[in-house]
């Protein structure tokens, strides 16, 4: 963990979760840089899906999950009790593996998050949704569907859909959990794209379980076994010279 | 190679003729079902055409044994009773449902809601009507088109409970862990998201009760039971199609018997119409 000079956006220190009686991540340290794209990488089940929903406070839609451990974002520990969810969810944006278009027009997909940030006008809305359209590369392939049914567009559509959604409504921190698992890859390139122009105004952290992908998008990797981290350490330095004997074996394929 | 390609025919004809029994029995038995549904529609029409005229829909009853007259009363009475059933029944109905789907869920209340609404489904609509009976008709010491609209909204509520309940659980929770995600407060997310998604199904679920309770009759004759006059007072005795079909098939003269054949003809038109109306609105709905 070398170059101190990038801040870090946000410090998670023995981080455990429980699904009910059930343990899913243990004692978990990492530190998430500002404005760079973080990899969590690992076997099924490890935990990447569940390490993702503490970040914005997911699990708490379900009564049974419980956290231990602290996550600082900005100075301040998210897991306390009185934190405001809405706040920190507005604040913490996330993509999900397959994508959720509302059942409503392309439009009002977008427009629905920036409403909630108080945007009424009906001019700054459609102002605000083009722009949103454009950063995720998605304008000129749908600006005169703008009114047809989310639901009506190809999955790739729907994914970078999901992800102008999330960025429309300027977040600081993306969650993005594979994002690309049900895409083909011509879509998979032009979000790996608008990853990388994210990082310039966003911290954004992916899970992947594509090696290739984590190395081409990802300053920082994280690598996960059974609930734990094995290894973070820059992307450069977890792929070409892992410290860990399991992460060699995991990127070159020997196994998960 | 030649016995192989012997056995692969055999395999494919053996599930070529399972195919087509499944397909043969699954045929039928829709063919059963709409033959009877076709039987009464045909036997309604044909029986009931020749009492609809202008005086059927526009003259109060004529008495006893005279002939002529019609059932305006009793049509205003049906759509009265069915609109006051609906305004009271649906809206609650439809809270319930989204207390269900949305925030009960699991707990101990909302299985209790869900047992006893099942319950209420089944109990037998002349319970129902007894019930009201002995709430409103007594009480109040007279029948009344309320005391009739409570009853059929009793009947209506556990039906528009649970398909609710049912249509909302439709859409995936991912879809509101997604609006969640964005910072939204869970009855924007219920409102803005969810029922925008079950909109279609809650719709075709209100209707079907609607239509369920526009035929009802043993209820109302417990609750608004009948009148041979004009109507427009809430607390007052009131006609409707369906009783009234009860009182004329039931009676002596033949008049009434073309009259009776006239009302379910109507009151047939009128489910229908509702049905197609509501799929027609969707549809418009969900190709914008
Ligand atoms: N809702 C849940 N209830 C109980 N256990 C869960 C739940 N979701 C995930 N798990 C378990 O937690 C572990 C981590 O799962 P997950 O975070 O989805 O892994 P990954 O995303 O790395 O594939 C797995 O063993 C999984 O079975
Ligand atoms: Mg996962």
């Amino acid at each position: 963990m070398n170059n101190n000079h990038e801040k870090n956006k946000i410090i998670i220190s023995g981080l455990s979760f429980f699904y009910g009686a059930k343990q899913a991540l243990r004692n978990i340290n990492l530190d998430i840089k500002e404005n760079e794209v973080t990899a969590l990488i690992g076997p099924s089940g490890c935990g990447k899906t569940t390490f993702l929903r503490c970040l914005n406070r997911m699990h708490d839609l379900y009564p049974e999950s419980r956290y231990e451990g602290e996550i600082v974002l900005d100075g301040k520990n998210i897991l306390e009790k009185d934190i405001d969810l809405i706040k920190l969810r507005s604040k913490v944006g996330m993509v999900f593996q397959k994508p959720t278009p509302f059942p409503m027009s392309v439009f009002d997909n977008i427009a629905f998050g920036l409403k909630l940030n108080g945007i009424k006008n009906r001019a700054e809305l459609s102002a605000r949704v083009e722009k949103a359209l454009r950063d995720s590369a998605l304008w000129d392939e749908i600006k005169d569907r703008l009114n047809e049914s989310a639901l009506s567009l190809s999955g790739g559509q729907q994914q970078r859909l999901c992800i102008a959604r999330a960025v429309a409504v300027e977040p600081e921190v993306i969650l993005m959990d594979e994002p690309c698992s049900a895409l083909d890859p011509m879509a998979t390139a032009k979000i790996e794209d608008l990853m990388t122009d994210l990082k310039k105004s966003y911290t954004v952290v992916i899970v992947t379980h594509n090696m290739q992908q984590a190395a081409r998008v990802s300053e920082y990797t994280d690598f996960f076994m059974m609930g734990e981290t094995l290894e973070f350490d820059r992307t450069q330095k977890i792929f070409t010279a892992p410290s860990n004997k399991m992460t060699e074996n995991y990127i070159t394929g020997r196994f998960g | 190679m030649n016995s192989d390609n012997k056995k692969c025919n055999f395999h494919y004809s053996a599930r070529r003729a399972v195919n087509f029994a499944a397909l043969g029995a699954s045929l039928l038995s829709a063919l059963f079902g709409i033959f009877f549904l076709f039987w009464i529609l045909k036997d309604v029409v044909v029986s009931g055409f020749p009492a609809i005229n202008a005086a059927f829909f526009t003259e109060l009853p004529s008495p006893p044994g005279v002939e002529g007259g019609g059932l305006a009363n009793a049509l205003l009475g049906t759509l009265m009773i069915t609109v006051i059933a609906t305004v009271i029944g649906v809206p609650s109905g439809i809270l319930a449902g989204t207390y269900l789907s949305e925030y009960g869920r699991k707990s101990r209340f909302a299985f209790a809601v869900r047992f006893l609404s099942d319950i209420l489904v089944s109990a037998p609509s002349i319970v129902v009507g007894v019930f009201v009976y002995a709430i409103l008709v007594k009480p109040f010491k007279g029948f009344s088109a309320i005391a009739g609209a409570v009853s059929l909204a009793i009947i209506m509520l556990p039906v528009v409970v649970r398909t609710a309940e049912e249509m909302l659980k439709l859409v995936p929770d991912s879809t509101r862990e997604a609006a969640l995600a964005l910072g939204a407060p869970h009855w924007k997310v219920t409102v803005h998201i969810v029922y925008r998604g079950a909109l279609r199904g809650i719709i075709t679920g209100v209707m079907l009760a609607v239509a369920r309770v526009s035929g009802e009759t043993a209820p109302l004759l417990f609750t608004s039971f009948n009148n041979s006059f004009w109507n427009f007072k809430l607390t007052e005795p009131t006609a409707t199609l369906t009783v009234s079909i009860f009182n004329y098939a039931m009676g002596p003269y033949e008049d009434w018997h073309q009259k009776a054949w006239g009302a379910a003809l109507l009151i047939t038109v009128l489910v229908l119409s509702i049905t197609i109306i509501s799929r027609l609105i969707v549809r418009g709905r969900t190709q914008q």
